[in-house]
């Protein structure tokens, strides 16, 4: 139904679990988007508990600057396996 | 979606898809890839809406409460899915009210399948089994479309439609086993519906030829899907006492099953809107539709 | 107590037959499968009211004449436009929830139980009529409708309960369309309903 908002739905398997994005819906109002959201995303006792909102409501973040080498934060930084076999080895023969 | 400049290019965005990768709604398209997929999406939600009016009928013909449960249940799910997947369409540019009146008007189209009447119970438990399980095998396949949206629906879809099958097994289970003319019901109805369900799946196009192949939006060949039907279903429907009306229906030591080629021409007549039921039922939808233009209207008042 | 609970269940059958003749056709999609719901919620209470009389609830709802069913007139109404629809849909609930509510007092547990289980699921029910009640409300042809339907509404409660009927809905008490005769949309309902069934011999699986 044009004209009518978008309402983005995150549903909740089960209590614990983070909210993931499961679909959108268009609705006149709050009232409308949840009795709908219902059917589609729990109508089979799948969904905890949902989120409902507005798609303008989303601030979408989607473009980074990736210039400079930074994998010194990550773990796919390091590569520790060629050394870790030298000080094995050397613990080894003054052990010897 | 911002506006673009310059076109995106197609030989960068080809590999991408091709080499696996997915696209989102925020992703700049090329319009060809956005065109097809429009297309080939709405057709799908367009089959799905379809199917819902032969069902309808045996709803409210249930002979027990549980039948008539489930396939309340099983047609709620296929009008969800149409639901899910015009979202989808409409995200790519096409809103529902444009799909719904390219489909009552017949410029667009839907699966072959939806044409033809619905006579007895026997149909009830073929389509819910064996359609259905036609269905299924392309719906797997669309698991790695290139478009991330449409392949995250189908992921519901799929998980939805497990049921299905079982329910129609259940149905043509019970009456195989239930008075010879129950059992007369269901071999009656396979026998109308073979030639159909062996066109479904589409006249066999070789996957470089295949523009929905290129894009990664199928991922699978029409011969593949069919082949893999008659795998999983044949010997089930003859294991059951069942004959399948096609004296050429053999599995090779290879394992490809050799059939007597389809009608292609009946399924082309069928497709561009000349089957036995389609017009008396895009015009059932196009009266409802138009009745009830005023409830949408009152949707948008504030 | 059996002729209650025989109206009750066959009320939500045929009720839930005339829901479920919205599939494929509703003004949107949305309502195609919220309808459905609302039909498969009443199909299954009505399984359940006529298990708590029979061994064989399907025997029970398909295999009688139709001037056997003890549904009010309401119900079998073909009504086949959204603003009869949902006029029946909302008046409907308001009158159950006052029946309902006196069975969750009786002294049957297995009647009170199933009525406070039955009154979970009709919670949603009534949220959907009163969220379309608010949006059509100013719809001459809804406000029409509910005027049209009102006499048969209360003819779903007995004469005691009509009152309060009257007070939830906020329209005065007028003379009800009785239970006992039938409409004729009940004798084509049935025909429909009952002819897969009617078409084997009784006791044939299906």
């Amino acid at each position: 139904m044009s004209g009518e908002p978008v309402w983005e739905v995150f549903r909740q398997e089960r209590k614990g679990q983070p909210f993931e994005h499961a679909g959108s819906i268009v609705a006149p109002d709050a009232e409308f988007a949840e009795a709908w959201a219902r059917e589609q995303y729990g109508r089979r006792g799948e969904s905890a508990a949902l989120w409902l909102v507005p798609r303008s409501m989303v601030h979408v973040v989607d473009t980074w600057a990736d210039e400079f080498d930074l994998k010194y934060r990550r773990v796919d930084g390091y590569s520790i396996k060629a050394r870790l076999k030298e000080a094995r080895e050397r613990t080894a023969a003054r052990a010897g | 979606m911002a506006a673009a400049e310059k076109p995106v290019d197609e030989q960068a965005f080809l590999e991408v898809v091709q080499a696996g990768g997915q696209v989102e709604a925020t992703d700049r398209l090329p319009e060809e890839y956005r065109l097809k997929l429009i297309k080939f999406i709405e057709m799908h939600g367009n089959s799905e809406l379809m199917g819902v009016l032969p069902e309808r009928e045996w709803i409210l013909r249930a002979p027990t409460l549980r039948r008539k449960l489930a396939l309340t249940a099983k047609v709620q799910d296929e009008v969800g899915h149409a639901q899910l997947i015009y979202r989808v369409v409409e995200d790519l540019g096409k809103p529902r009210e444009q799909c719904l009146a390219d489909l009552v008007s017949g410029k667009s189209k839907f699966h072959n399948v939806f044409h033809y009447p619905t006579k007895t119970w026997g149909d009830v438990g073929v389509i819910a089994w064996l359609v259905d399980a036609a269905a299924i095998i392309s719906q797997k396949a669309l698991l790695k479309c290139s478009y991330a949206p449409y392949a995250r629906i189908m992921k519901k879809i799929c998980w939805e439609e497990s049921f299905h099958i079982l329910h129609g097994r259940d149905v043509i289970l019970t009456m195989v086993t239930g008075t010879p003319a129950q059992f007369e019901l269901v071999q009656e109805s396979l026998d109308r519906w073979w030639g159909p369900l062996m066109q479904f799946h589409g006249n066999p196009i070789p996957s470089d030829e295949d523009p929905m192949f290129l894009w990664r939006i199928k991922s699978q060949g029409n011969e593949e899907a069919r082949q893999q039907f008659l795998e999983g279903y044949v010997p089930q429907i003859w294991e059951l006492g069942l004959t399948v009306p096609d004296p050429k229906l053999r599995r090779r030591d290879d394992g490809v099953w050799e059939y007597t080629e389809p009608d292609w021409d009946e399924l082309r007549s069928v497709v561009t809107g000349h089957g036995p039921k389609t017009a008396e039922r895009l015009a059932f939808r196009a009266r409802f539709i138009e009745q009830e233009r005023w409830v949408r209207d009152a949707m948008l008042t504030a | 107590m059996n002729e209650l609970l025989l109206g009750l269940a066959d009320d939500e059958l045929i009720i839930g037959w005339r829901d479920s003749e919205w599939t494929g056709i509703a003004p949107m999609l949305e309502e195609d499968v919220a309808f459905s719901s609302i039909a498969q919620n009443e199909i299954g209470h009505a399984r359940a009211v006529y298990e708590l009389l029979t061994d064989d609830a399907d025997a029970l709802a398909l295999d009688r004449e139709p001037a056997e069913y003890r549904c009010a007139p309401l119900v079998e109404l073909r009504l086949l436009d959204w603003a009869h629809a949902i006029a029946r849909r909302w008046l409907y609930e308001q009158a159950d929830e006052i029946r309902i509510s006196a069975l969750r007092e009786d002294g049957d547990a297995r009647i009170a139980g199933l009525a406070a289980k039955i009154n979970r699921e009709e919670a949603y029910h009534r949220m959907h009529a009163e969220m379309w009640h608010e949006r059509l409300r100013d719809e001459l042809r809804f406000r029409d409708a509910v005027a049209e339907l009102w006499p048969y509404a209360l003819g779903v409660l007995p004469p005691a309960q009509r009152g309060e009927l009257a007070s939830r809905t906020g329209l005065a008490e007028v003379g009800a369309v009785e239970r006992g005769t039938h409409t004729d949309d009940l004798a084509q309902l049935w025909d429909e309903m009952t002819m897969v069934r009617r078409s084997q011999p009784a006791g044939t699986q299906w």
